[in-house]
């Protein structure tokens, strides 16, 4: 089957320091693939480049078959940013609605999503009015409300609870076995088992594109954490031989 | 590739997706309550202390009643400085929340999210001046020779091209700090040679000819038609042109100053 996302020798420059160096992955269908690497490793850098919103200095990425950002793709592809971006001034619902408008659908699909990331008792509560992890839930409604092909998430359990952490990643599962795909940033290892891919990120290099359990027996450790740190002391060692 | 022929390309200017930002952009202003209030009630107070510094005054001998000239050309600043406030603030926060970033990778196209802000603020607007417009004929004895009707279509237009403005000044500030001081830089040279300081004909040659590109100067020349003249002249419909295509025309480079992709 065809990647859902590729992208080839992806170099992306603030500044004059580079944030992504050569990335080249693929990311497929129906699965969720967690994007892992210690903050600042480039993870929020690629998944703008994947949206389309990156300025890139080289290399290319391909999403559903298209140029990334492209407008045919705009309807096809959620984002929800690192920080929560809906509008502190108005309501959950109507936010969630006004995101809903834009993808083309109605009060019942905003309401659904409202009630997927569990806020529908606080449906009619200004977003300044809530808490951390719920204005992120909100944020994250307003991305489930499109249903896109693709759903890429910046990090999107930082600040939640346990329970919830579990509810929103069995959602998560529950829409890449409708065929969706999901590519979901984490700074937290123990979310990287509940991924069907991981691809780990280190100062903007890509140290690993495996399925969890390849990545334990690649390093000989059942601790996902564990086999991260022995794959990055590995490329420290190269750096230095080399 | 199946799925792409059954979504919907959004057309570059969707009535639909522009309505619903215009939509969303009332609801924000709706839930500001003091906003609405300085909306309304500011620009009335405003015209209510030019009204009494000139009550005392008598009239020159062969000429309109200051107030008459001065507050009736002061129905098309308002709307015009208050909207470019407002919007350049709005789309800075747009901007700094992460929201523009958002929309931007939704089918919302550029020109449908400035459009649909210039909606919001154009109706506003609107308000704003059919109560200005009340309360100046009525409480300030404001004496127009012309119909309401096109004083109030004027401050719509003036409004719309203070949200154009606006949007496209947002693009050049970083912090509202920076925004906040484009005001005068925008509005102030517009207002010193809009002719309502110094008639324009006695302005030197070259400031003329800047008083001649600033669209301001159009929107005043309109509203002193509409104050002499019982029926809607040329000259009055040829200035509300001007002031639209200049908000057009900020509208468009406030679209193509709006990136996509950013660093």
């Amino acid at each position: 089957m065809d990647a859902a996302v590729t992208v080839t020798d992806l170099v992306v420059h603030r500044g004059d320091h580079p944030v992504l160096r050569q990335v080249s992955c693929q990311v497929p269908p129906g699965q969720v693939t967690g994007l892992l690497g210690p903050s600042g490793s480039g993870k929020s850098t690629l998944l703008r480049a994947v949206v389309g919103v990156q300025q890139v200095r080289s290399g290319s990425v391909t999403v559903l078959g298209r140029a990334a950002g492209s407008a045919a793709l705009r309807s096809r592809v959620g984002y929800v940013t690192q920080a929560p971006s809906v509008y502190t001034d108005l309501t959950v619902r109507e936010n969630a609605r006004y995101f809903a408008a834009l993808y083309g659908r109605g009060a019942a699909a905003a309401d659904a999503a409202i009630a997927d990331v569990g806020l529908s008792e606080a449906a009619g509560q200004l977003v300044e009015d809530l808490s951390g992890g719920q204005r992120g839930r909100a944020s994250l409604a307003c991305a489930l409300v499109g249903e896109p092909d693709l759903l890429v998430l910046d990090e999107p359990t930082v600040g939640l609870d346990p329970v919830l952490r579990v509810e929103l990643w069995s959602r998560f599962h529950a829409l890449a076995a409708a065929g969706k795909t999901l590519v979901v940033s984490s700074h937290v290892m123990d979310e990287a088992a509940r991924c069907d891919r991981l691809l780990l990120l280190r100062e903007g290099r890509l140290l690993s594109d495996s399925t969890p359990a390849e990545l334990r027996a690649r390093t000989g450790t059942q601790d996902l954490e564990e086999a991260f740190l022995s794959l990055v002391r590995a490329a420290a060692g190269q750096q230095v031989t080399a | 590739m199946t799925a792409a022929t059954t979504s919907r390309p959004a057309a570059a200017l969707s009535p639909r997706l522009t309505t619903a930002t215009t939509t969303r952009v009332l609801r924000q202003l709706r839930h500001d309550h003091r906003t609405v209030a300085m909306l309304l009630v500011l620009p009335s107070a405003l015209l209510g202390l030019l009204y009494l510094i000139w009550s005392d005054v008598p009239a020159d001998p062969g000429q309109p009643e200051r107030f008459d000239r001065i507050g009736l050309s002061m129905l098309g600043v308002f709307p015009f400085v208050v909207m470019f406030l407002v919007t350049s603030i709005g789309m800075l926060r747009e901007r700094t929340s992460g929201t523009l970033e958002r929309l931007l990778t939704t089918p919302l196209s550029r020109p449908a999210l400035l459009l649909g802000y210039g909606a919001a603020f154009g109706l506003a607007a609107a308000v704003q001046a059919l109560v200005t417009v009340t309360v100046a004929v009525t409480a300030y004895d404001l004496d127009v020779a012309g119909p309401l009707v096109l004083v109030v279509l004027i401050a719509v237009v003036d409004a719309i091209l203070g949200v154009a403005l606006g949007l496209l000044a947002s693009a050049f500030a970083r912090s509202e700090f920076q925004a906040v001081q484009f005001m005068p830089v925008v509005v102030l040279p517009q207002f010193f040679l809009c002719g309502l300081l110094v008639p324009r004909e006695q302005l030197p040659g070259w400031l003329q000819a800047v008083s001649d590109v600033l669209p301001l100067t159009y929107a005043v020349e309109a509203l002193r038609e509409v104050g002499a003249a019982a029926e809607p002249t040329g000259t009055m419909w040829g200035d509300v042109g001007v002031v639209a295509g200049a908000a057009l025309l900020a509208l468009g480079l406030a679209a193509a100053t709006l990136r996509r992709r950013t660093s």
